[in-house]
């Protein structure tokens, strides 16, 4: 445990170490957060409502997505891969920790770094402008649980993709099409809810939904009592699928590293 | 070829994660010194000591804040692009050929962002390609050639325009022996052959020794060397050190004329001036001596000198 | 005038050299870019799958929008770059070796970061735009040909001067990349959609001093025969290549202003 909590404050120094990038993401999803908020108002001027969505809880969801946007990550990620195509993986296997264990606390300490310093202010900016919906303290409180489990969802998947490294020369290809299918169907470019009637429940069966969708609903408010632990208790089952994915994949890689010498 | 008059750099630099403290740092206090044409000169001094900053205001990279500087006759920080075509520059730990393209791709290259006339630029290739032994790599990736024969590839595309003026950021950092060498005999024959001034910095002091006629050593901005390698020696070589092993550890020797400067069990380090036999028989005579040898300065032990403060 | 652009295919060319022999990795950043670059189409048709209108703008006439703006927006990119390896060069000190040789600097650094894979974007591009051209009605005449082959270059000089413009801000913090995204992506992103959907104050910063409307709004005004639904007059339409001009000048000054800022502050 005290291993843990070294790894993630290294997880959080990496990305203090830059404060003039965290100025410079602010501004940047501030102005892609008004682009988007005022495209989706357009939607409004004719109708009320969207997929259970009013203009309030869309306009919402706009600048959460923007200021959870690094806290989940859903952007390419390599540092897995390139430790493996570069040989240090070799390393890493030998020390007595494990490697899944390890990102998992780096990652667990890089997330509320960027929570605090990239999501706080974009999201202010927002509300300066918008009427945002604020959610009750439950939900406040249900909120920040599924954020975290939403981040080891993440994490789960990036290691997941990150590990074809074993097996691929250069996994660009495959980082392409996790990140596509992240980005998009886990509603970080558009809400699940205004996807047509059949892509948005393929949409909602599949884990990258818990990644953005389920957290954001939670704060709107979308989900009660025993239908909210549920959102959680879904978004954990994802998350244990790709970690014990994960953990498979890592010990065969392992296998092959050793019988083949990478 | 290069005049320096009261040059200064001043830099603000901000401390703390938002840049709230702010402070002034001289990198360059008032510095003048001339280069004639023809010359061959080093630049020394430790790290952070103003080297580079000085050589940026002198190709125009750096605009001073205060001072006079003419190189080839231009103000470098005006007329940078007029002052680029008559000068060269190779920072040894930075890479101006194309990485992935033969070697000989990032010549074509140059030879066109320079103007390089076709007929002197084959001349001038041709000749490199002969001191420098280029033929073996001139169709090799970059990214493949090791760090000796990359370095003879960057004094090449250094020199490829026939400047008048070269500047040497550390060119010799990293080379084994024999490229050191090769390096070297390099500028020893553009400077005689051609004339070409050539101004270097560098750590490595068997380049200075084997190079250079004349020194400039800066130290916290300030110049606080600008002559002959020889009367540096003279003045600073002065004191000699002879190391004395003595039969059992003892308190520093008191002795006139010498002061211990170090003492490591029963070994004494004494600096001394004039007569080592006349101290010889001095140690002998209070303590019991086992063996000895006497220490000529050397140019190394002559720069940290400088640099520990001793004028 | 012609030297410069010998020089400047030289060097594209060798770059060209450089990525080929790494066929594999250009191909599937190619593909990646392609298949990413439908993300942004997909979320144009999720939304025309709520609405049939966006102001007052059909799907079609929205898809029109995003295939002009991709196509320029890929076409800046391949041509002078989007400085995201600027901040790096910076850093490490290689903009210095720029310094002291004999061209200009902006010149160096837009040579210097020509990608092959930025094809697979501007390829997306055309499709959607051959498809979309396809579906419209447009009342083609001469000179809405006109306005077809003037807007793509007006378009390529007014992204490419709001994204010098943002790589600027690297000569103060180099830190700071991530602004040039605002620039390039923001801007590829703004200029996909009516700018009449924008709240006024946002309109007249971004659309207006940010010219970003003269990208593809305006122009496809007039080629699309709309009355502009700000009810600004129609010679309006016609700015792009003026406004290009002014942007051009801008940005040089910006930029002139920012090597000697770094040029006196030592980086």
């Amino acid at each position: 445990m005290r291993l843990d909590w070294e790894i993630a404050k290294r997880g959080w120094r990496r990305y203090a170490a830059y404060p003039w990038a965290t100025v410079a993401g602010i501004f940047t999803n501030t102005i892609f957060g008004f682009i988007q908020a005022y495209i989706l108002l357009a939607v409004y001027r004719h109708r009320t409502d969207v997929g259970g969505y009013d203009v309030r809880d869309t306009v919402t969801y706009v600048w959460l997505a923007q200021a959870i946007l690094m806290t989940v990550y859903v952007f390419g990620w390599q540092e897995l891969a390139l430790r493996i195509r570069d040989g240090s993986i070799a390393t890493d296997l030998v020390r007595p920790l494990d490697p899944q264990r390890y990102w998992l606390a780096y990652d667990l300490g890089r997330a509320p770094y960027h929570f605090v310093f990239r999501g706080f202010l974009p999201f202010v900016f927002g509300a300066l402008v918008f009427r945002l919906h604020t959610p009750s303290p439950l939900d406040a409180v249900a909120f920040l649980v599924s954020l975290a489990v939403a981040v080891v969802v993440s994490l789960g998947f990036r290691f997941l993709y990150n590990l074809s490294a074993f097996w691929l020369v250069d996994i660009r290809g495959v980082m392409m099409v996790s990140l596509s299918l992240s980005l998009f169907l886990s509603g970080m470019v558009m809400p699940l809810s205004f996807f047509p009637g059949w892509l948005g429940e393929i949409a909602h069966a599949l884990p990258f939904a818990s990644i953005v969708q389920a957290p954001i609903d939670i704060w709107l408010g979308k989900h009660h009592g025993a239908a909210l632990a549920g959102v959680i208790a879904l978004q954990a089952f994802w998350a244990l699928v790709f970690l014990g994915l994960g953990r498979l994949a890592l010990r065969a890689g392992s296998r092959k590293l050793v019988i083949q010498g990478g | 070829m290069i005049e320096v008059d009261g040059l200064s750099k001043r830099f603000v630099v901000r401390h703390g994660r938002f840049r709230r403290e702010r402070h002034v740092v001289d990198a360059v206090k008032e510095i003048s010194f001339r280069v004639e044409r023809g010359e061959l000169l080093g630049y020394l001094g430790p790290n952070g000591a103003g080297k580079s900053t000085t050589i940026k205001m002198l190709t125009g990279i750096l605009v001073p804040s205060a001072g006079r500087v003419s190189v080839a006759g231009l103000d470098p920080s005006r007329r940078r692009i007029e002052l680029a075509r008559r000068i060269g520059a190779m920072f040894g730990q930075r890479v101006q050929l194309w990485w992935d393209l033969p070697l000989v791709d990032s010549f074509e290259l140059l030879r066109h962002i320079y103007k390089v006339p076709a007929d002197r630029y084959h001349t001038q290739l041709a000749r490199f390609r002969d001191v420098l032994d280029l033929d073996p790599f001139l169709h090799t990736p970059v990214r493949q050639l090791s760090l000796g024969q990359r370095i003879r590839g960057e004094l090449t595309a250094a020199m490829l325009h026939g400047p008048e003026l070269l500047f040497l950021d550390e060119p010799t950092i990293g080379l084994d022996v024999v490229a050191k060498q090769r390096v070297r005999d390099f500028l020893v024959e553009i400077n005689r052959q051609e004339g070409v001034t050539v101004l270097l910095t560098t750590h490595d002091l068997g380049d200075i020794e084997r190079l250079c006629s004349r020194l400039l050593v800066i130290d916290h901005g300030s110049l606080i060397w600008d002559g002959a390698i020889a009367q540096l020696k003279e003045r600073y070589g002065g004191e000699r050190t002879l190391v004395v092993d003595l039969e059992e550890p003892a308190p520093p020797l008191d002795i006139a004329g010498a002061r211990v400067e170090k003492v490591d069990g029963p070994r004494q380090w004494l600096r001394f001036r004039g007569s080592a036999s006349e101290l010889t028989a001095q140690v002998a005579a209070s303590a019991r001596l086992v063996d000895l040898q006497v220490q000529e300065p050397d140019i190394e032990e002559i720069v940290r000198r400088i640099y520990a403060g001793e004028r | 005038m012609v030297e410069p652009v010998l020089l400047w295919r030289r060097l594209v060319g060798a770059q060209v050299r450089s990525q080929l022999q790494y066929r594999v990795s250009f191909a599937l950043d190619a593909t990646g870019a392609f298949l990413i670059s439908f993300i942004d189409f997909l979320a144009v048709l999720v939304i025309f799958h709520n609405v049939h209108r966006l102001g007052t703008w059909s799907v079609r006439e929205v898809a029109f929008l995003y295939a002009f703006s991709s196509i320029s927006f890929a076409t800046t990119d391949l041509l002078i770059g989007h400085f995201d390896q600027f901040p790096q060069k910076i850093r490490d000190g290689n903009f210095d070796i720029l310094l002291v040789r004999p061209r200009g600097t902006l010149f160096q650094v837009i040579g210097s970061d020509f990608q092959m894979r930025r094809l697979g974007k501007a390829l997306q591009g055309l499709l959607v735009l051959g498809f979309v051209i396809g579906s419209l009605d447009i009342p083609w005449d001469a000179g809405r040909v006109a306005m077809l082959v003037v807007m793509v270059p007006a378009a390529i000089v007014i992204f490419g001067s709001v994204w010098v413009v943002g790589g600027c801000l690297v000569f103060w913090t180099t830190d700071g990349g991530e602004f040039t995204n605002a620039f390039t992506y923001g801007g590829n992103f703004l200029a996909q959609y009516p700018v009449d959907i924008l709240s006024t104050w946002l309109r007249r910063f971004l659309a207006y001093i940010v010219p970003l409307a003269f990208v593809c709004y305006f122009p496809a005004l007039y080629i699309l025969d709309k009355p502009d639904p700000l009810g600004l007059p129609r010679f309006v339409d016609f700015l792009s290549p003026v406004v290009a001009l002014v942007a051009v000048a801008v940005a040089g000054s910006v930029w002139r202003f920012a090597v000697r800022h770094y040029r006196s502050a030592g980086g």
